[in-house]
């Protein structure tokens, strides 16, 4: 077995619905190290965001398994805390009592009340969230209720962070503000991070290693890709950088060359 | 979003020096109260003027055709043999014969109890057929048969079950008023957005905690619906029961006066059972925009 602090091993995911059976990932090996950030890149609908469930457990493999802290992973659970691609806070919750129920939920006998307030607040803090933590989601932002989302996540303290297209629905301003906040958080917390994303330019920026799909069905992992690049990385800096030029015409070249989605399906 | 850093790098500066800031939704500060106060009157005469002078055309227009000789008495008439009635609402003479408000007020705690045990019994069986397959595919093509037995229909049946008027009138409240609030929950339920579940199972919540905190917040819009199609329905129900059924109550009230020829008495009695039903319709609309304030997603 490998030592690997998350390890994915020859994991593959199908849908049977009656007689159809609709193979959606084969044979998908990849390994993270503690405080690694991995993206997953790859075109839409090539079960990018079926592996990130795979690995919070929310979709049962078919054949293989995945392995985090030497355990398999069986069922959801807050120690793969997900950020939802479109937040998923509830509604009928404050902010603050979004960040609450996960915190309550997760540390409950572990810390007292007043160490779980503070711990809620403190994660507000880390996402820059606490002038709002009485608001109602539908009295925020977008990006802010990613924010939350986010800080929902980290609340739960979890060994590795999911993060679903967490950018996705956001203007390009919003998206790279809050992709220098998951930067400067990371550098702070140094969690393990598998990020799903289809933007080209977030991977190369955020990312210790970048995994790219190729098309469904039956995906697999076509490349891996290491982007060395030093922390703390300053975007300003990066677009004239060559081992950033390099890794963004990789990609590129990965996703627009060689795995060029068939014309039916763009 | 605003972006504190100037020029060309807003996007750099992160720290916490430059948190997101929240936009507070405009609270209407108008300049002087006088002004306001004249505004919100012509808003409330904007909404009310219009249906008074519609009353007032459909009243003299009812008074010109002059409906006296057609067995139905027009507005003067009915003033001239019920003002007793419209103006006194409290008398109690004792046995039945009391006032309108006495009738109604019985007609009410009726709708009250069997309603209530509707609305308990209904979420609790459409949480269970919105949760479960299989409580679906077993109970709600029954349900679907049997909501569209008209509701006094029921009544035979239960008076043969009972052998009283009285829990034989609420067992058709019950009946008339659940199904709509058991097909609602349902829906609500299969609706609850993936999303809200998959942060219940990442989270772990025990099915009670996921009860509490998820699947009932999430439902109470649709529940809320069910309640206001219910209470609706039970009104109906409970006036034609009672005119078979006999005693206190409005619906007999109705009946009792067209069996002494008092039809002036009827019409304000029905004027009664319709603001009452009216109010209830509106009461339950407000309890459910309380409570299920937030819940739109956001």
């Amino acid at each position: 077995m490998s030592k690997a602090f998350l390890s994915i091993e020859h994991v593959g995911v199908s849908f049977t619905r009656g007689a159809n059976t609709a193979e959606v990932l084969r044979d998908i090996n990849l390994q993270v190290d503690e405080g690694e950030f991995v993206s997953i890149i790859g075109h839409s609908g090539c079960g990018k965001s079926t592996l990130l469930n795979v690995v919070a457990g929310l979709v049962p493999v078919t054949t293989g398994a995945v392995i985090l802290d030497r355990m398999a992973v069986e069922e959801p659970g807050p120690e793969r805390a997900v950020v939802f691609q479109n937040h998923s806070l509830l509604p009928w919750l404050s902010v603050y009592e979004n960040v609450a129920l996960a915190v309550n939920k997760v540390f409950r006998g572990k810390k007292t009340r007043a160490e779980r307030h503070d711990w809620v607040m403190h994660n507000l803090a880390l996402v820059q969230m606490t002038h709002a933590a009485q608001k109602r989601p539908s009295e925020i932002s977008g990006g802010m209720k990613q924010r939350v989302g986010i800080a929902r996540g980290l609340a739960m303290e979890p060994k590795v962070l999911l993060l679903d297209e967490p950018f996705g629905a956001l203007d390009a301003l919003t998206r790279a503000h809050l992709q220098d906040s998951v930067m400067e958080i990371h550098g702070k917390l140094k969690n393990t991070v598998l990020m799903i994303t289809h933007d080209v330019d977030e991977a190369a920026l955020l990312s210790d290693r970048v995994v790219m799909m190729t098309n469904g069905p039956a995906a697999g992992i076509g490349e891996v890709l290491d982007v060395k690049l030093a922390r703390p990385r300053r975007r300003m800096e990066l677009a004239t950088d060559v081992e950033y030029m390099r890794a963004r015409a990789a990609i590129l070249e990965f996703l627009y060359a060689r795995r060029a989605p068939a014309l039916e399906a763009a | 979003m605003s972006l504190p850093a100037p020029k060309l790098q807003p996007v750099l500066s992160t720290g916490p020096s430059a948190p997101a800031e929240v936009v507070a939704l405009p609270r209407g500060r108008g300049p002087a109260v006088s002004s306001r106060l004249w505004r919100t009157l012509r808003g409330v005469a904007a909404q009310i003027l219009p249906p008074l002078a519609v009353l007032a055309l459909i009243l003299g227009f009812w008074q010109l055709i002059d409906a006296d000789g057609t067995g139905v008495p027009a507005p003067l008439t009915i003033w001239r043999d019920s003002h007793d009635l419209i103006l006194h609402p409290f008398f109690d003479h004792g046995g039945t014969d009391k006032g309108l408000f006495w009738h109604v007020a019985t007609s009410l705690s009726r709708v009250g109890l069997g309603f209530s045990l509707a609305a308990i019994v209904g979420i609790g069986l459409g949480v269970l057929i919105g949760a479960s397959k299989w409580a679906h595919r077993g109970l709600d093509p029954i349900f679907q048969v049997l909501r569209t037995v008209p509701p006094l229909a029921w009544l035979p049946i239960s008076l043969a079950g009972f052998h009283q008027a009285q829990p034989s009138a609420l067992f058709v409240i019950f009946i008339t008023s659940i199904w709509p609030v058991i097909i609602n929950t349902a829906v609500g339920v299969r609706n609850i957005p993936d999303d809200y579940t998959n942060v219940s199972r990442v989270l772990r919540l025990s099915p009670l905690e996921h009860f509490w905190k998820v699947l009932l917040p999430a439902t109470t819009p649709y529940i809320f619906t069910g309640l206001r199609i219910g209470i609706g329905m039970s009104w109906l129900a409970i006036i034609a029961s009672e005119m078979l059924l006999g005693g206190v109550g409005v619906g007999f009230f109705i009946w009792d006066q067209y069996n002494s020829s008092r039809i002036s008495d009827i019409v304000v009695a029905l004027v009664w059972v319709g603001l009452v039903g009216f109010a209830l319709d509106r009461a339950v609309a407000l309890v459910g925009r309380l409570v299920s304030r937030g819940t739109a997603l956001g």
